[in-house]
C-alpha cells in the first residue's frame, strides 16, 4: 500500500517537473513547481523524515513559488 | 533532431554510468558505527529525545553554523541588490483587490501558523523540528499576511535587531560550550540536562533552537520583505 502511494507520488513529482520545463505559461510552471516540492515533501513523510519533510512543505512549496511570482511580476514590470 | 537525439545519447550515457551503483546496491543491515554511536548514547549524551535535533544542534552544531552563515549570506546580497531608494519607490501602489476570502483567512491563520512554527522550534529536542524548520513556518506565515495585504511594510529595525541578536546569543553560547565546558563547541551542557522528554530539558538544546528559529524566521521574512517591497520600483 505504502509502495504503491510512494509510486504516485513519484510519478506526480516527475510529470509536475516535465509539465514546469516545458510549459509555455509561466505561471502555470512555477505553480507546478510548487506542487513538485509538495509532493516530495508528502514522500519525505512516508520516508520517515518528518524533519525535512516540513522544511520542504514551507520552504519549497509555499516561499520558492512565492518569491518566483514576485520576480516574474517584477520582470514584467522592466520588460513593460 | 540533432539536439533532442544528443539530449537522448546523453541521457542513455547516463544511465550507463548510474546501472552499476544501482544494481550493486544494498540497503545495509545494520547501521554505521557512527549512528550506532547516536542511537545508543545521543539521549544519555544530550537529554533530547529527538535524535536528529541531537545531532543538528550539538554534535554537528558547527555545521548549523555554516548553514545560518550562508542563509545570512543571502539574505544580505537580496537586500543589497533589491533594495529601492525612496526616490524611485511609489508610495500604495495600487494591486489587485484582495478577495474576502484571502483576508479573513489570513487574519485567522497567520497567528495559528506563527504559533505552530513556535511550538516546532521551542519543542524540538522532543519532537521533530528544530529552529530551521520552526523558523521557515514563521516566514510563511509572513508570506501570507503579505498576500493578504500586498502594502504591508515590515518594520526593519526590529527585524534587524532580532535577527543580530539571536545570531550574536546563537554563537556566545557555542563559544561559552568551549571557554566553560569540557564538551566543545555548541556543547550543551552549559545547563542541567534534565530528564529527557521534558520541555526543559536537554541542557543548551531549547535555547539554542530558539535563537535559530529567530534568526531563520526573521531572515525570510525580511527576505519576503524585501521582494515585496522590490515591486514598488517605478
Amino acid at each position: 500500500m505504502l509502495t504503491v502511494l510512494a509510486a504516485i507520488l513519484g510519478i506526480a513529482a516527475v510529470v509536475g517537473a516535465y509539465y514546469a520545463i516545458h510549459n509555455e505559461k509561466l505561471t502555470a510552471a512555477i505553480i507546478a513547481s510548487g506542487i513538485v516540492g509538495m509532493v516530495s515533501s508528502i514522500l519525505f513523510l512516508l520516508l520517515a523524515a518528518p524533519d525535512v519533510a516540513m522544511t520542504e512543505a514551507s520552504i519549497g512549496s509555499a516561499l520558492t513559488t512565492a518569491i518566483f511570482f514576485f520576480t516574474l511580476n517584477k520582470i514584467r514590470q522592466t520588460n513593460g | 533532431m540533432d539536439k533532442k537525439f544528443m539530449v537522448a545519447l546523453l541521457v542513455a550515457a547516463m544511465a550507463v554510468i548510474l546501472f552499476p551503483l544501482f544494481q550493486s546496491f544494498e540497503g545495509g543491515t545494520q547501521l554505521s558505527e557512527l549512528g550506532q554511536y547516536y542511537t545508543q548514547n545521543g539521549v544519555s549524551d544530550t537529554g533530547a529525545t529527538n535524535l536528529v535535533a541531537s545531532v543538528v544542534v550539538t554534535y554537528r552544531g558547527l555545521d548549523t553554523l555554516g548553514e545560518v552563515t550562508i542563509l545570512f549570506l543571502a539574505a544580505s546580497i537580496i537586500s543589497f541588490f533589491l533594495s529601492v531608494s525612496k526616490d524611485d519607490r511609489i508610495e500604495n501602489r495600487t494591486v489587485m483587490s484582495v478577495t474576502e476570502i484571502l483576508s479573513t483567512a489570513s487574519q485567522t491563520l497567520v497567528p495559528i501558523i506563527v504559533l505552530v512554527g513556535a511550538y516546532i522550534l521551542v519543542n524540538g529536542h522532543l519532537t521533530p523540528g528544530g529552529g530551521f524548520q520552526g523558523g521557515a513556518i514563521i516566514a510563511s506565515g509572513t508570506l501570507l499576511m503579505f498576500l493578504a495585504n500586498p502594502n504591508h511594510k515590515l518594520n526593519h529595525t526590529i527585524i534587524h535587531v532580532i535577527e543580530s541578536t539571536s545570531g550574536i546569543a546563537f554563537v556566545a553560547i557555542g563559544v561559552i560550550g568551549v571557554l566553560m565546558m569540557d564538551g566543545g563547541f555548541l556543547s550543551n551542557k552549559l545547563f542541567d540536562l534534565g530528564t529527557p522528554g521534558e520541555v526543559i530539558s536537554a541542557g543548551a538544546m531549547p535555547l539554542i533552537n530558539i535563537f535559530l528559529g529567530l534568526k531563520v524566521g526573521t531572515e525570510l521574512s525580511n527576505v519576503l520583505g524585501i521582494f515585496v517591497e522590490s515591486q514598488n520600483e517605478k
